[in-house]
């Protein structure tokens, strides 16, 4: 269909997700503490920057990803100390947050707009990544591909089935009781909202550094809200973070080799597509009423304060 | 140990302080910023705060352009602080002045090369409506299907990118202008024109709209039935419910009121100071009149002083980037750490801190 390959689309929708994916799981882990953090636009691109700068000077893709996850989780834990010890207000601090990392980062970038980082090594040896169609879709990608995925994994099963988990999805269904049962809501918190961090600035590292692989300002055009809009698509549940993060992956890979290939849409209308497509999942999902609600931490958003 | 311990009431004295020492903080972070960029920060924090106002050889350009930045930041800071007040977050409104501005100039230009008297204020009608339109996707969505009107409002301002783009590119572009984008000029045609009223004041007619909507928000907050059910709204939700208060009407009208005044703000801009739509039209008001509204206290008359305080700063950054060479992005920061010191402080209006152990419970 339109000469495009379905091999090397499916390829390219896994390496457009991942960004994506990554800061999806992070707000995932953080709204199931009951933390709802709107500045994952402004970590994923202080990651971006982060990541590019260190990749850039030391010539190591892979510090490049440890400075973007460190340059994310610095820019949240200003998020966490503001909502979690001075008690301000989670929508309006996530969205200063997200205002700050555009500034911040533009700022950092000045001087590394037109360069390009070291490449990223596939993981898989060239043999395998030669094979028909599994090749490129299954072996064809770097380590942070595959990290996503186990990370997903690793989330699914330790908010599911560890002790761990227990105590942060009983700190994000009601803070009050959880307190009362000793544990420490705000500690608690903080790691779930510097995790969150970590995992938005390596997915702003992996746009910049495997994915553009350049530097511009603002280049994280909306994929932070985006991931912010799967977290509500997936209801909370991890694998359907994957689910959601690909299809969008796939819309936005598609809309690219759709204007590449000439197609007679217009190009703003393919601009916008993964937007509106958002948008339309998110309605979808919300006449579905009570399973949403089923799902959702009951004390998301709401502040903490131990009185007595 | 420190301890916080909640107000039976907000205090009155720190709504008006925190403000101000979130604005001095800021100045010294700012400084610290500036200085680690390697520029002199007192004279920076000179060149933003006091020469634009003050320094002879520059205030008679930049004074007039305090009243042009603050216009639209006021007037669309004005629409969103009545939702912020009643916990709705219509943070979409750069994408409802892109729209607001497209309509407006759409109708204008669909009757060039009139010079009616009545096409302005037509246009200015349209562009309301614009942005009206463009904001009830979010309200609507919110209302009949519980949409998150956070996330809805905010992606529409990528669509509404990519409309100006189309427009400016394609069904607004200036049939006479040799294939570049952007249309005709509106400013500089009589019957479109959004002239300055008072020569070498920077007023304008959407500066008029920004006044009048202060006037009109403090009435409607202290003297209107809208207004008290908008702060029951947001203070007590079940109260409110109770008190017959209807979310739904509750949510089109502020996501209304915000989506029109932004619309507004859009079509003075691109009829006035930005002259024609172009591409890079937008320059971040929408997103800017939030830190506005926060500054302000979501009240009408710390939203007017705020508006002016920021335009100060987008007036001043250009001026210190200018002298300095000090990057653009440095004063996005540098209003970014405003809301941040602004939202740090707002717990001295809600909480008292207390120096020493734990009270008896």
């Amino acid at each position: 269909m339109f000469g495009i390959d379905p091999v090397t689309l499916a390829a390219a929708l896994i390496a457009a997700s991942t960004p994506i994916l990554l800061a999806a799981i992070g707000e995932l882990v953080v709204e199931k503490s009951g933390v709802l953090n709107l500045g994952v636009e402004g970590m994923m691109i202080m990651g971006a920057i982060c990541g590019f700068i260190a990749c850039v000077t030391t010539g190591s893709p892979w510090l490049g990803f440890v400075a973007g996850a460190a340059g994310g989780a610095a820019l949240s834990l200003i998020f966490g100390v503001l909502t979690q010890f001075l008690l301000s207000n989670q929508v309006a601090t996530g969205l200063a947050l997200t205002l700050f990392g555009l500034g911040m980062s533009a700022l950092m970038g000045e001087d590394y707009t037109g360069i390009n980082p070291p490449l990223t090594p596939k993981l898989f040896p060239e043999a395998l990544r030669q094979l028909e169609v599994v090749g490129p879709i299954l072996f064809g990608h770097d380590l942070i591909v595959y990290l996503s995925v186990a990370l997903v994994a690793a989330v699914a099963w330790g908010l599911a089935r560890t002790r761990t988990g227990l105590i942060i999805r009983a700190v994000g269904e009601n803070h009050d009781a959880a307190h009362s049962l000793g544990y420490k809501v705000i500690r608690i918190r903080i790691l779930a909202i510097l995790f969150g961090g970590a995992c938005a600035g390596l997915g702003g590292a992996y746009l910049s550094l495997v994915r553009v692989p350049s530097w511009t300002e603002g280049m994280t055009a909306g994929a932070g809200w985006i991931a912010l809009a799967i977290v509500v698509f997936a209801s909370w549940r991890p694998w359907r973070a994957l689910i959601g993060a690909y299809l969008f992956g796939g819309i936005a890979a598609l809309q690219l080799r759709l204007q590449a290939a000439q197609i007679d849409i217009p190009v703003a209308l393919l601009d916008a597509s993964p937007y509106i497509v958002t948008i339309i999942v998110l309605v979808i999902i919300s006449t579905d009423r009570t399973r949403a609600a089923l799902n959702a931490p009951a004390a998301l958003g709401r502040v903490f304060h131990a009185s007595g | 140990m420190l301890r916080l311990e909640k107000r039976p009431n907000p205090s009155r004295a720190w709504a008006i302080g925190t403000p101000v020492l979130a604005v001095i903080l800021t100045m010294i972070a700012g400084g610290a910023l500036f200085a680690a960029l390697g520029k002199d920060p007192v004279e920076a924090i000179r060149l933003i705060f006091w020469d634009p106002l003050f320094n002879e050889r520059v205030a008679s350009f930049s004074r007039p352009q305090l009243l042009v930045k603050a216009g639209p930041l006021i007037l669309i800071a004005i629409g969103l602080s009545l939702g912020f007040r009643a916990g709705i977050w219509n943070i979409g409104a750069e994408g409802q002045y892109i729209i607001g501005a497209i309509c407006g100039a759409a109708f204008g230009l669909a009757f060039y090369p009139s010079e009616s008297i009545f096409l302005f204020p037509a246009m200015v009608i349209v562009g309301t409506l614009g942005g009206l339109l463009w904001a009830m996707i979010p309200g609507v969505l919110k209302t009949v299907f519980r949409t998150n009107e956070i996330l809805v409002s905010l992606l529409l301002v990528y669509v509404a990118e990519a409309i100006l783009a189309l427009a400016a590119t394609g069904f607004l572009r200036n049939p006479e202008g040799m294939g570049f984008p952007g249309s005709r000029n509106l400013a500089r045609h009589p019957g479109t024109d959004n002239p300055e009223l008072i020569a070498n004041t920077g007023m304008h007619w959407g500066v008029i709209a920004a006044f009048v909507a202060v006037i009109a928000a403090y009435v409607l907050l202290n003297r209107h039935l809208f207004g008290y059910q908008v702060k029951l709204a947001g203070q007590a939700p079940r109260a409110a419910r109770f008190h017959g208060v209807s979310p739904n009407a509750l949510i089109l009208t502020c996501m209304g009121i915000s989506g029109a005044l932004a619309g507004m703000a859009g079509l003075f801009e691109v009829t006035g100071p930005a002259g024609q739509i172009t591409i890079d039209f937008n320059v971040g008001y929408g997103f800017t009149a939030i830190i506005v509204a926060f500054l302000g206290r979501l009240h009408p008359v710390g939203i007017l002083f705020a508006g002016l305080l920021m335009a100060l700063t987008y007036i001043g950054g250009e001026l210190a980037q200018l002298m300095l060479g000090l990057p653009a992005s440095a004063i996005q920061v540098f209003q970014g750490m405003l809301l941040f010191f602004l939202l740090a402080l707002d717990v001295l209006s809600n909480y008292r801190i207390r120096i020493g152990g734990r009270a008896a419970a």
